[in-house]
């Protein structure tokens, strides 16, 4: 009878322990900050937005969503902050369902919209002051914080004056700042630094990267590759509702094979040649970019290609991969 | 790992202060948004003047004994009413700016509370209805306007139409949440409040309309709010036979808390898909 008592005392700690061990595994799991799987959109019957959206965001550093017009990017984010609900899949931010716990999402996230939503008719500090108090904080601090935040995006001189009067980029950047006044776990920019000046860019960059030095995720969607490049420690590509390609832009330029050849051609001739050779990308008018995972052998099996058909190219060049060249390769079947 | 940003308050508190901090946007808007005042006071002037100096003399042998032979004695506290409506179309407008304009995605990614942009827009523009029906006594006093019983009716009179212009402002927002475009928007309300406006006993007793039009025009909201205005600022001779001061504004209280059961929770429903 005592040996059964303890025979179960045994195996129910044992089974506790698995749990907990169950548990911290769970939690370490939880190291990513937004977990989403098979994620559906659709508006009407013709446009499919998402058409089953996997990714998985790590928590810390920069992660990009790279993707041209119309891929499904705003949409995506839309969901991720509880704007539009997804038809079907799930999403978990910071730990919560966006569509079952809107409200925890909401207090991990910050979010600055592709159009910059400021209050025209306050001014850059009233702005600030509103969201703060929105994100819950007393009068005084949402104050502070907002006066920090426009000493930080270069807006105090202008935090007296009415948004209204604010220029397309300062508007920019005032949305940028509102959107990190309730310092939020978890910053969603779509598309932050398009129409600011090259030199504001750099500032919102800069920004970006004292923001994940001091413990931020940032998920941002851009059309700039050399953005993604600068900024991201992961990049997804996006075409057409779906995740084409995910990881480091190392590991992106490296899934094109290691190397590219840039022809140049005669204008008559690219298309031509464009049809003779597998996996061409055509660039400009005149140009074509090719995989070469081979590197020198793919080069001399590709003039020797175009020299059969009568083409000589005009300049021949053999180099790594940019991150244009995994787009466009990845996007190519839109085109 | 739920990193909250802020303390979390409870619900309650958490409402009232978001709307407070709303209210105090949309106040702001409105004092700074150039002609959003002085437009609010131009409409029902114009109605007062147009009406007084253009029918006023036509309709007078019509009217209750309450009115002292004095059709603009009539007509204000029934434009009163009228505009508690019409300026609805404001609030309306006001919404779907907000939408158009990405405000209301901004508010909808705060973790604030879901009802505090809904209630801070009819808030605020208690504040616009308050300063039209203000506008509109002035103008009135001005020229020959004489209330009959005591400032005390007079100021109860005011509180009944605010509270009605507040359940109207609901409606509006709704409106304004599922037109979203502010152009459209202003074509929709006044679609919707000109033909109320116009079949109520603002302008003429209901007695001199058509059989089939009077049982809808005695009973719809304008005319209550318009007989509980009339019956609180000239006495119960003003009203026509059958209906009573009492009687009128409960029937204002009721289309009020009626509006308000509807649209509130619309108007909440409408701005979490918005
Ligand atoms: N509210 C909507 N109603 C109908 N279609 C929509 C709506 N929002 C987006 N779409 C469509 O869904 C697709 C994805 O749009 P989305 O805005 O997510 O693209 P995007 O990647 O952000 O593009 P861009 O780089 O141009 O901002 C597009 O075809 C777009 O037309
Ligand atoms: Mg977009």
């Amino acid at each position: 009878m005592l040996l059964a008592w303890a025979l179960i005392l045994v195996l129910s700690f044992v089974y506790s322990e698995m749990y907990l061990i169950k548990f911290t595994k769970g939690e370490v799991a939880m190291a990513s900050i937004v977990q989403v799987a098979e994620l559906r959109k659709r508006f009407g019957k013709e446009v499919t937005a998402l058409g089953g959206v996997d990714l998985d965001v790590p928590a810390g550093g920069v992660f990009a969503l790279l993707g041209p017009n119309g891929a499904g990017k705003t949409t995506l984010i839309r969901v991720l902050a509880t704007l539009i609900e997804a038809d079907s899949g799930t999403a978990r931010v910071a730990g919560a369902d966006v569509a079952a716990e809107p409200a925890a999402v909401r207090a991990a996230i910050g979010l600055a919209g592709q159009y910059a939503a400021v209050d025209e008719y306050l001014t850059g500090a009233e702005n600030l002051e509103m969201v703060g108090r929105l994100y819950g904080l007393g009068r005084r601090e949402a104050r502070r914080r907002g006066e920090e935040v426009l000493e930080r995006f270069g807006l105090a001189e202008a935090a007296g004056r009415y948004a209204k009067t604010y220029s397309g980029g300062m508007r920019r950047r005032l949305d940028l700042a509102a959107s990190l006044v309730g310092r939020p776990a978890l910053l969603i920019l779509d598309e932050p630094t398009t129409g600011i000046d090259p030199a504001s860019r750099r500032d919102v960059w800069d920004m970006i990267e004292r923001l994940v030095d001091g413990g931020t995720t940032v998920l941002l969607t851009t059309q700039y590759l050399e953005e993604a490049d600068r900024l991201a420690d992961r990049i997804a590509v996006i075409d057409r509702g779906r995740i084409v390609s995910e990881g480091t832009a190392d590991e992106l330029k490296d899934r094109t094979g290691g190397a590219v050849i840039a022809l140049g051609l005669a204008a008559a001739d690219r298309d031509k040649a464009a049809a003779t050779l597998t996996g061409a990308v055509p660039e400009g008018d005149t140009g074509l970019h090719i995989p070469a995972p081979n590197g020198y052998a793919d080069l001399r099996t590709t003039v020797d290609a175009l020299v059969a058909q009568g083409i000589e190219p005009t300049a021949v060049a053999l180099r790594k991969p940019t991150l244009d060249d995994v787009f466009l390769e990845l996007t190519a079947a839109a085109r | 790992m739920t990193a909250i940003a802020a303390p979390a308050r409870p619900g309650l508190t958490r409402l009232i202060t978001d709307t407070a901090v709303i209210t105090r946007r949309n106040l702001r808007h409105t004092l700074r948004i150039p002609g959003v005042l002085p437009l609010s006071a131009v409409m029902p002037v114009i109605f007062i003047l147009m009406f007084t100096y253009v029918f006023g003399g036509a309709v007078t042998a019509s009217l209750p004994p309450g009115a002292e032979d004095a059709y603009v004695n009539w007509l204000i506290p029934g434009l009163i009413a009228q505009f508690a409506l019409f300026s609805g179309a404001n609030t309306a407008a006001g919404m779907a700016d907000d939408l158009q304009k990405g405000s209301v995605d901004r508010f909808r990614s705060l973790p604030m509370a879901r009802l505090a942009v809904p209630a801070g827009r009819t808030v605020a523009d208690l504040t616009r209805a308050l300063f039209t029906v203000l506008v509109m006594l002035g103008v009135g006093a001005l020229i020959g306007f004489r209330w009959q019983t005591d400032l005390l009716h007079v100021l109860a009179a005011i509180g009944l139409v605010l509270a009605f212009a507040f359940s109207v402002a609901w409606m509006m927002v709704t409106v304004g949440l599922l037109i979203r475009s502010a152009e459209a928007v202003q074509a929709a309300v006044y679609m919707l409040v000109f033909p109320l406006g116009f079949t109520s006993a603002v302008f003429v007793p209901v007695e001199t309309m058509p059989g089939w039009l009077q049982t809808f025009a005695a009973h719809q909201p304008v005319t209550v709010v318009a007989g509980a205005m009339r019956g609180l600022m000239l006495g119960p001779d003003a009203l026509p036979a059958g209906h009573t001061v009492t009687g009128d504004i409960l029937w204002t209280l009721a289309w009020s808390a009626a509006l308000v059961a509807v649209f509130a929770p619309l108007a909440t429903r409408a701005y979490e898909r918005a």
